[in-house]
């Protein structure tokens, strides 16, 4: 933790810097966007109701393992519950919702992630506020020692993460196939006729395809994946599955940060999008 | 021709200020031009370094209006010229005079790193065979030109003063890449866990947005030689893997 010997300009106060442009726009849209993600979705996990309709499940809820719902007034555990109604055996002071079980793993992931770390430090930390702006405190231990060299969990979080990808990719599925009281519920289809059950496609089918597709980006575009892939090796003409997955990945990744926006922004619009049905406020549409 | 006032940074070690400059911009100048021109007209004994005037020596590195910039570099028709424009040495080096800086600390970092130690040589003749794919990765930090502004904004260098525990954005692409050659035998990754302090990094990304070389440090070096850190001492399972597997 030594500091230097050299004799260097005096450190700059918080936010000194000769920067003309608008430095702090970027950890401000970052400071609000996260911000906002993070209370909407401590709001939407608290709920414990509403995260499911017809097909659809809100993939703030997924895996379904326990169905809350009938807690709050539902008839019957709803189809997407994986081991059924939310049993006796959790402590009463745990609440009863399935996203604080699940959420953990995309929480943790985005957290540990390398392109959020950047970010948030940036934005919620000021550690730098921007690049040659000045900081608020004198010391810094960056994750070299410990609370943050638990950031170097990110690749089980990676691992967790992508079988999420596949859950997800299984509720997308689910998503097609309509029960008999979708149109009882709300459900309208868009060019009239009678609403089946079984196959179709709904406005909801299609967000929750979207949000799998964007989760996949950002997924398998993760350092760690490339790490995996081929950067973890000095021969890539000898990777064992070519040297495809390592530029796929790479290719992921050199966007990473867009998929991580985008991928953000979706799964809180997935969820809401879910919750508005459920609620009753918007009507589903399906295609056919 | 428009006149544009420039603040530049006069002073040495113990202290100094900006001064105001006038001079005209005619167009296609650079920073560096206006600088000499400063120098012609109404400061004769301005210290500033330079040498090739084409982005390649790498001796003209300053900040303009705040960000680490080679000033030959930096046109003038991309900045605003309403205002006056800021000239200062860059600020994590110890400053000789104006905007001239001692940077000799990046050169002995350079010598602790250690060197390239090759394989075995593949032919009889003390030669090496290597395929392009596996130098593909490298290449991209051999484009360095050593002007250390990504050493400069690097704020663990810059606010922090950690100049004796890390080494900086440009040793770290340099280690990645004697760490990345296919033809490198030699282990820096304890090195760079410990002395080199490649934990201190967290990953703002701020030398890759200056580096005028456009090389993607923090992506392509940093991050992954921090996955081979991890790889190393972090992950309880890779451990476990390799307490059954034989060292190569
Ligand atoms: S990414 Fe790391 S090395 Fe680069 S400027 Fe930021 S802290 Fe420094
Ligand atoms: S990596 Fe880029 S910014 Fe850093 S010294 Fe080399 S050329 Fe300059
Ligand atoms: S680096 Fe962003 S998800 Fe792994
Ligand atoms: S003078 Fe050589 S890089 Fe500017």
């Amino acid at each position: 933790m030594s500091q230097s010997s050299l004799s260097l300009p005096q450190q700059r106060g918080l936010g000194q810097t000769q920067r003309r442009d608008a430095w702090w726009l970027q950890p401000l849209v970052v400071f609000l966007g996260l911000g906002a993600f993070v209370v909407y979705s401590t709001w939407a996990a608290f709920q414990g109701a509403n995260y499911e309709f017809g097909p659809y499940l809100s993939p703030m809820y997924s895996p379904l393992l326990f169905d809350a719902g009938t807690l709050f007034g539902q008839a019957s555990v709803g189809h997407h519950t994986w081991f059924g109604a939310w049993p006796a055996w959790i402590p009463a002071f745990i609440p009863a919702s399935p996203a604080l079980i699940i959420l953990t793993i995309p929480a943790g992931f985005r957290f540990t992630c390398y392109y959020y770390r950047g970010a948030y430090y940036k934005a919620f930390w000021a550690d730098p506020l921007n690049c040659a702006v000045g900081e608020p405190r004198n010391g810094y231990r960056g994750e070299n020692f410990w609370p943050l060299l638990i950031q170097n969990i990110h690749r089980y979080m990676f691992y967790l993460a992508a079988l999420y990808i596949v859950v997800l990719t299984y509720d997308a599925v689910i998503a097609t196939q309509f029960q008999d009281d979708w149109a009882a519920k709300g459900g309208k289809m868009l060019f009239g006729g009678e609403a089946r059950a079984g196959f179709g496609i709904g406005v909801g089918t299609l967000v929750m395809t979207l949000n799998v597709i964007l989760l996949g980006g950002y997924t398998f575009g993760c350092h760690c994946a490339r790490h995996f892939s081929g950067g973890n090796s000095d021969h890539h003409s000898k990777l064992p599955m070519g040297k495809k997955p390592y530029e796929c990945i790479s290719c992921l990744n050199r966007n990473h940060m867009k998929w991580a926006w985008t991928s953000l922004i979706w799964v809180g619009f997935t969820d809401f999008y879910i919750r508005m049905l459920a609620a009753g406020v918007w009507t589903d549409w399906r295609l056919f | 021709m428009p006149q544009v006032t420039f603040k530049v940074w006069r002073g040495n070690k113990d202290g100094g200020q900006f001064t105001d400059y006038q001079t005209d911009v005619t167009e296609g100048m650079v920073v560096l031009d206006a600088v000499h021109q400063i120098q012609a007209e109404s400061a004769p004994d301005l210290a500033c370094r330079w040498n090739c005037k084409a982005g390649k020596c790498g001796s003209c590195s300053a900040e303009v209006n705040g960000m680490p910039r080679l000033m030959c570099m930096t046109r003038m028709e991309d900045l605003p010229t309403d205002q006056p424009v800021t000239i200062e040495p860059m600020q994590a080096f110890p400053l000789i005079r104006d905007l001239v800086c001692d940077v000799s600390w990046n050169f002995e970092i350079k010598t602790k790193i250690k060197k390239f130690k090759p394989r075995k040589p593949d032919a009889e003749d003390g030669t090496w065979r290597m395929v392009q794919d596996d130098v593909d990765r490298v290449q991209e930090f051999r484009k360095c030109i050593e002007c250390f502004l990504c050493q400069n904004v690097c704020h663990v260098l810059r606010d922090h003063h950690k100049h004796e525990t890390f080494i900086g954005p440009r040793f770290i692409a340099y280690t990645a890449a004697l760490e990345m050659h296919p033809l490198d035998t030699e282990d820096r990754l304890a090195d760079l866990k410990d002395d080199n302090g490649l934990g201190y990094c967290n990953i703002t990304k701020c030398c890759t947005k200056v580096c005028p070389e456009h090389i993607t440090l923090t992506d392509n070096a940093i991050i992954p030689l921090k996955e081979r850190v991890v790889d190393e001492y972090y992950d309880p399972i890779k451990k476990l893997f390799r307490m059954f597997k034989p060292k190569k």
